[in-house]
C-alpha cells in the first residue's frame, strides 16, 4: 500500500477529531449569522474604491440611526413570532399614526412630555385592541394585524390631512432626533477644559492612537460610556461564569470567556468610534433600553417563559395552568407600545412626519427576526440573534448606498439575503436530526 | 419449509455518532406472521426503514434478498413497486379528503393530468370490502373513527398490491375491540397467502397472531422464537429476550401501605361534550380517593375516562358541568382554570404526552418547571440558579438519562419524555395526581421505573388515579379499581377481588345495556 493512501485517513481522522473536540461544526451552527456579518462587513470595508467607508465613525453612526426603528419594532414582533410564528403587519401603520398624531399636538403647541406619553398610550392602545381581536375572538393575527395596517394608514391621512407636518420642539430633537445636538454632551471635556490641550495634533501618542483627523474633537463621554459598559458585561459574565461553576452546569467555559472577549472589544470599538464623530447618540440610549429589557423579559421572566412555551406547545402550556390568550394579548399590546416609541424616533429623526412614513417597516422587523434565527413555528429565538439580524439588515443596506448598488436592486439583495438566511437556518436544524 | 420470502443479510446501519443496527438478519417465510419485538429505540423501526428504502441503498450495509434477488431500493417507490408495503404508526390520511382520494393519494388512477375517479372510486369499495369496511369509500376520512381509519390504511396497501405488508404498531391507537378485530383480519389475510410483518409493544398481540417472533436489543437480533406450538409462546419469555433478564416481577410491590382519610370526592358528576352539547361524555359519576391510595380506572378506549379526568382538573375538557367536587371533605366551587385548579393541588398528566404535555423545542428544565414558575421566581423574576437546581433534582429522583438538564425534550427517549412529565408534575406539588395512561408507548425497563415513582408518590401520601387501558398494569398496581364504560362508572372492586375475568364481565354486562 502507498504512503498516501495509508496517510490520508489519518489526516481525515485528524480533522473530524479537531472538529469533535473543539465542536467546529456546532460553532458555525450556532454563529452562522454572526460569521455572516463579520464577512459581509469585511466584503463592503475591502471594496475596491471605497475601503474603510462602511466603517467611518460618520457612517456608523448613521448606521446606528437608521435603524433605531428596526430594533425597537424588531424587539416586540419576536415576541409575536415567538407566539407560534404570528406577525405584526400593522406596526408600519401604527408608526406612523402615533407619530401623526404626535407632530400635530407639538404643532399645536402642546407641552412635549404629554405629547409623548400619549403617543405611547396610542400606540399601546391600538396593540391592545388588536390584541383583544386575536387573543379574545381567536382572529388570525395575520388577519386582524393587516386590516390594523390599513386602517391605521388611513387614519395617518386623516391626521395629516395629507399633508407633511413639522417638528419644532428642540427638546423632542435633541432626545428622539438625530440632529447634531442629538447626542450626549462632552461632560468630561467641558469640566476639565485643560483636556484641550492634551488632545492636540502635538500629542504624538494620543494622536497616533486616535487620529490626527479625529483628536481634536474626541468625545471622552462617550469613550468613557463605552468603557463602563464594557466592565459592567465583564463582571456580570464572569459572575454568571462562577455561578455555573458552583452549580456544576456544563457549560463551555472557554467559548463563553472568548465571546466574553469579543462583545466586549466590540463595545469598546464602537464607543471609540462613535466618539470620534459626535459622541453618544441620544437613540442609542432608546435602543439600549428596549433591548435591555427584552433582553431581559424573554430570558428572565414568567411571561418571556410563557411566550416561548405557548410557541412550543399551546395545549401543553394552557395544561400547565398558563392563561394561554393573555400571554397573545401581552405580545400584541406590547408591540404596539413598541410602535409608539418607533413613532417617536421616527418623527424625531425625519423632524416631522409624512403619510406615507413608517411604510414597510414591519417587514425588515421581521425579517430582522427571521434572519436572527426566530423559528417561523414559535416558541425559538433570541433577542441577541434578532440583533444580529438587524445589524447585519443595516450594514448590507448601508453598505450597497456606500458601493453604489442600483435603489431597485438593493431590494432585489434584501430579499435574497432573508432566503438564503432562513435556508441556512432549516438546513442546520435538519442536519441535527 | 415454506419458500424464504425475505431475507436481510447482516444489516448494519449508522447515524452519526451511534450504530442503530449491527449486523441485523431477519428471515421472513411466505404466507407467515412475522412479529418484531424490542424495546424503544432498538432499532426496530430503523430496520423496516431500511426495507422499504427511506434509507436508500448505500447508506448501509448487508443484503436485502426479496423473492431470491438482491435488492437495491432507492426511494419507497421501488420497494412498493415489489409489493413491499408499509403501514406507519401514525395515521398518515387526510382527513378532510375522501376514502378513495386518501387511497390513491401520490399513486393515482389514469392519467396524471386526467384522473379516473370513477376507477378510483370503484376500486377503493373493492378494497374496503376485503378489510371488513362497509362506509363508502366517497365520505370524508374524518367522519369515520381510528379503528377504521387504521383499517383504510391497510385498503391502502392492498391497493398497492402488497405482497409483503408491514404494519409499525397498528393498534397502538385503537381499543381492545378494534385491536382484536384488526389481528384477526391480519389472520385471514394470512390464509390468502398474505406474507406480514408487524411491529409491536403488546406482547399478548404478537403471541396471539405471529408465526414467528424476532427479538431485536440494541440494534442486534437476539432470537428468533417459533410460535407454532401448542401453548402461545408466554409473556414472559419474550419479555427475558427484549430486557436480556427475567423480569419476574412486573409491578413492584408497595411495602406498609398507609391509606388515610377521603382526601376527593366527587358526586354525580356529569359532562357533555364540548361540540355536541347534547351528548354526555361522562355520566353521573361518583368516585372517591382516599389519600396514599392508588385507584385504578380502567376503560375501554371512549369510556369516557380521559374525559372525568380533564373535567376534574380545572374543566379543561367539556362543556355544561354538573356535579360535586369535594376535597378533604370542603365543598370546591372549581373554576373553568386549570390553574385553579393546580392551586387545589390537582395535576393531571396526560396521555399525549407530545401533544398536549412537553413543550419539545425547550430544554428539559424549562419543561420541569413550567407548572410551577411561581416557586422559583420572585415577582415573576425567575431564578435561574433555582430553577436548574430543582430541575437537577427531578433528574436524578426520576433516573432521567440525559447528558443536561439543557437538553432539548424533543431528543429524549419516549420513556424519558414521560419522566420529565412525571417531574413536572410533581414540581408543582399535588396531592392528587391524575395518571391518564402514564406508560404509553414506552418499554419494559421504562415502565417499571415509572411503577416505582408512584408507589413513592402513594407512599408519600398522595392520591394517585391511575387511568389505563392496560388491564395487568390496573390489576398490578391499584389498591381499589373502578370500572367505567359508555361514560359511567359501571363497577368497583378492591385489587385482592379484581380478575382479567370478572372485569371484562362487569363491563361485557353493563354493555348490553341493562
Amino acid at each position: 500500500m502507498s504512503e498516501s493512501t495509508k496517510s490520508s485517513p489519518n489526516w481525515k481522522q485528524n480533522v473530524s477529531d479537531f472538529m469533535q473536540k473543539y465542536q467546529v461544526g456546532a460553532f458555525f451552527q450556532k454563529y452562522t449569522m454572526t460569521i455572516a456579518l463579520v464577512v459581509v462587513t469585511i466584503i463592503f470595508a475591502s471594496w475596491s474604491g471605497k475601503e474603510g467607508l462602511i466603517l467611518l465613525p460618520s457612517n456608523l453612526t448613521g448606521l446606528i440611526a437608521e435603524n433605531a426603528y428596526v430594533f425597537v419594532l424588531a424587539s416586540g414582533m419576536l415576541l409575536c413570532i415567538l407566539t407560534g410564528g404570528n406577525i405584526d403587519l400593522s406596526v408600519g401603520s401604527v408608526v406612523c399614526f402615533t407619530a401623526a398624531v404626535g407632530c400635530t399636538m407639538m404643532a399645536t403647541g402642546a407641552n412635549m412630555w404629554l405629547t409623548v406619553l400619549v403617543m405611547l398610550m396610542i400606540g399601546l392602545a391600538i396593540g391592545t385592541f388588536q390584541g383583544f381581536w386575536i387573543a379574545k375572538l381567536r382572529v388570525p393575527a395575520f388577519i386582524a394585524t393587516l386590516s390594523g395596517m390599513y386602517a391605521f394608514r388611513g387614519f395617518s391621512n386623516v391626521v395629516l390631512n395629507g399633508y407633511r407636518v413639522d417638528i419644532s420642539n428642540e427638546t423632542f430633537l435633541t432626545l428622539f432626533g438625530n440632529g447634531k445636538s442629538s447626542f450626549i454632551p462632552d461632560i468630561i471635556r467641558q469640566a476639565n477644559p485643560g483636556l484641550d490641550s492634551v488632545f492636540t495634533k502635538d500629542n504624538a501618542f494620543l494622536a497616533g492612537l486616535i487620529g490626527d483627523n479625529y483628536i481634536t474633537k474626541f468625545n471622552l463621554t462617550c469613550m468613557c460610556i463605552g468603557i463602563v459598559a464594557a466592565i459592567i458585561f465583564i463582571v456580570l459574565r464572569i459572575r454568571k461564569i462562577l455561578v455555573q461553576k458552583k452549580l456544576n452546569i456544563s457549560q463551555s467555559i472557554p467559548g463563553q470567556i472568548f465571546s466574553m472577549v469579543i462583545i466586549s472589544a466590540l463595545v469598546l470599538w464602537v464607543s471609540f468610534k462613535l466618539a470620534c464623530y459626535r459622541g453618544f447618540p441620544m437613540v442609542l440610549i432608546w435602543i439600549g433600553l428596549v433591548l435591555g429589557i427584552y433582553a431581559y423579559i424573554t430570558t428572565k421572566t414568567a411571561i418571556g417563559r410563557h411566550l416561548y412555551a405557548v410557541g412550543g406547545n399551546e395545549k401543553a402550556t394552557a395544561l400547565s395552568g398558563v392563561k394561554t390568550r393573555n400571554v397573545y394579548w401581552f405580545a400584541y399590546a406590547n408591540i404596539g407600545l413598541l410602535a409608539g416609541l418607533a413613532g417617536i424616533l421616527t418623527a424625531g429623526r425625519a423632524k416631522g412626519i409624512d403619510p406615507v412614513y413608517g411604510e414597510g417597516y414591519e417587514m425588515d422587523a421581521i425579517a430582522a427576526c427571521f434572519i436572527g434565527g426566530a423559528s417561523a413555528y414559535g416558541g425559538i429565538g433570541k433577542v441577541s440573534g434578532m440583533i444580529i439580524g438587524a445589524i447585519l439588515m443595516g450594514v448590507i443596506n448601508k453598505g450597497m448606498i456606500i458601493v453604489g448598488v442600483d435603489a431597485n436592486y438593493q431590494k432585489v439583495v434584501k430579499g435574497i439575503v432573508l432566503l438564503v438566511a432562513v435556508m441556512f437556518d432549516v438546513l442546520s436544524k435538519r442536519q441535527k436530526r | 419449509m415454506a419458500k424464504i420470502l425475505l431475507e436481510m443479510k447482516n444489516i448494519t446501519k449508522t447515524f452519526p455518532g451511534v450504530k442503530a443496527l449491527d449486523n441485523v438478519n431477519l428471515q421472513v417465510e411466505e404466507g407467515e406472521i412475522h412479529a418484531l419485538v424490542g424495546e424503544n429505540g432498538a432499532g426496530k423501526s430503523t430496520l423496516m426503514n431500511v426495507l422499504s428504502g427511506i434509507y436508500p441503498y448505500g447508506t448501509y450495509e448487508g443484503d436485502i434478498i426479496y423473492n431470491g434477488q438482491v435488492c437495491k431500493f432507492s426511494t419507497i417507490k421501488d420497494s412498493e413497486k415489489l409489493g413491499i408495503v408499509i403501514i406507519h404508526q401514525e395515521l398518515a390520511l387526510v382527513p378532510e379528503m375522501t376514502i378513495g382520494e386518501n387511497m390513491y393519494l401520490g399513486n393515482e388512477c389514469g392519467h396524471k393530468y386526467a384522473i379516473n375517479w370513477n376507477k378510483t372510486y370503484s376500486e377503493a369499495d373493492k378494497y374496503l370490502k376485503m378489510v371488513g369496511l362497509e362506509e363508502s369509500s366517497k365520505i370524508q376520512v374524518k367522519t369515520i373513527g381510528t379503528g377504521k381509519q387504521q383499517l383504510v390504511e391497510i385498503a391502502k396497501a392492498l391497493a398497492k398490491q402488497a405482497k409483503l405488508l408491514i404494519l409499525d404498531e397498528p393498534t397502538s391507537s385503537l381499543n381492545e375491540e378494534d385491536s382484536r378485530a384488526l389481528l384477526d383480519l391480519m389472520l385471514s389475510f394470512k390464509k390468502q397467502g398474505m406474507t406480514m410483518i408487524i411491529i409491536s409493544h403488546k406482547l399478548n398481540e404478537v403471541s396471539y397472531v405471529a408465526d414467528k417472533i424476532t427479538v431485536i436489543r440494541d440494534g442486534t437480533t437476539i432470537e428468533t422464537i417459533d410460535n407454532h406450538g401448542k401453548e402461545p409462546v408466554s409473556e414472559e419469555r419474550i419479555i427475558k429476550g427484549m430486557v436480556g433478564r427475567e423480569i419476574t416481577n412486573r409491578f413492584p410491590k408497595r411495602e406498609g401501605v398507609q391509606v388515610g382519610d377521603i382526601e376527593m370526592e366527587i358526586s354525580h358528576w356529569t359532562v357533555h361534550h364540548p361540540l355536541y352539547p347534547e351528548r354526555k361524555v361522562v355520566d353521573d359519576v361518583s368516585m372517591y380517593v382516599r389519600k396514599g391510595e392508588v385507584v385504578g380506572i380502567y376503560g375501554l378506549m371512549g369510556a369516557g375516562r380521559t374525559e372525568l379526568a380533564m373535567s376534574i382538573f380545572g374543566q379543561s375538557y367539556g362543556t355544561n358541568f354538573s356535579g360535586e367536587l369535594k376535597l378533604n371533605g370542603q365543598h370546591v366551587k372549581l373554576r373553568k382554570s386549570e390553574a385553579d385548579a393546580i392551586r387545589h393541588k390537582i395535576a393531571y398528566v396526560t396521555e399525549d404526552r407530545k401533544g398536549n404535555g412537553l413543550v419539545l423545542s425547550q430544554s428539559i428544565k424549562v419543561n420541569t418547571s413550567l407548572a410551577n414558575l411561581d416557586a422559583i421566581s420572585s415577582h415573576t423574576v425567575i431564578d435561574g440558579d433555582k430553577e436548574y437546581a430543582v430541575a437537577e433534582e427531578y433528574r436524578d429522583k426520576l433516573k432521567i438519562k440525559t447528558p443536561s438538564v439543557e437538553q432539548l425534550v424533543g431528543n429524549l427517549s419516549g420513556g424519558n419524555q414521560q419522566k420529565v412529565l412525571l417531574a413536572k408534575w410533581m414540581f408543582a406539588e399535588p396531592d392528587i395526581l391524575l395518571l391518564d395512561e402514564p406508560t404509553r408507548g414506552i418499554d419494559v425497563g421504562a415502565k417499571y421505573e415509572i411503577y416505582c415513582i408512584i408507589n413513592d408518590l402513594a407512599a408519600a401520601g398522595k392520591c394517585v388515579v391511575l387511568i389505563s387501558s392496560e388491564l395487568p398494569e390496573v390489576l398490578g398496581m391499584s389498591d381499589r379499581i373502578y370500572i367505567m364504560n359508555e361514560a359511567k362508572i359501571v363497577g368497583e372492586m378492591k385489587a385482592e377481588d379484581a380478575t382479567q375475568e370478572n372485569i371484562m364481565q362487569v363491563i361485557l354486562r353493563s354493555g348490553r345495556g341493562a
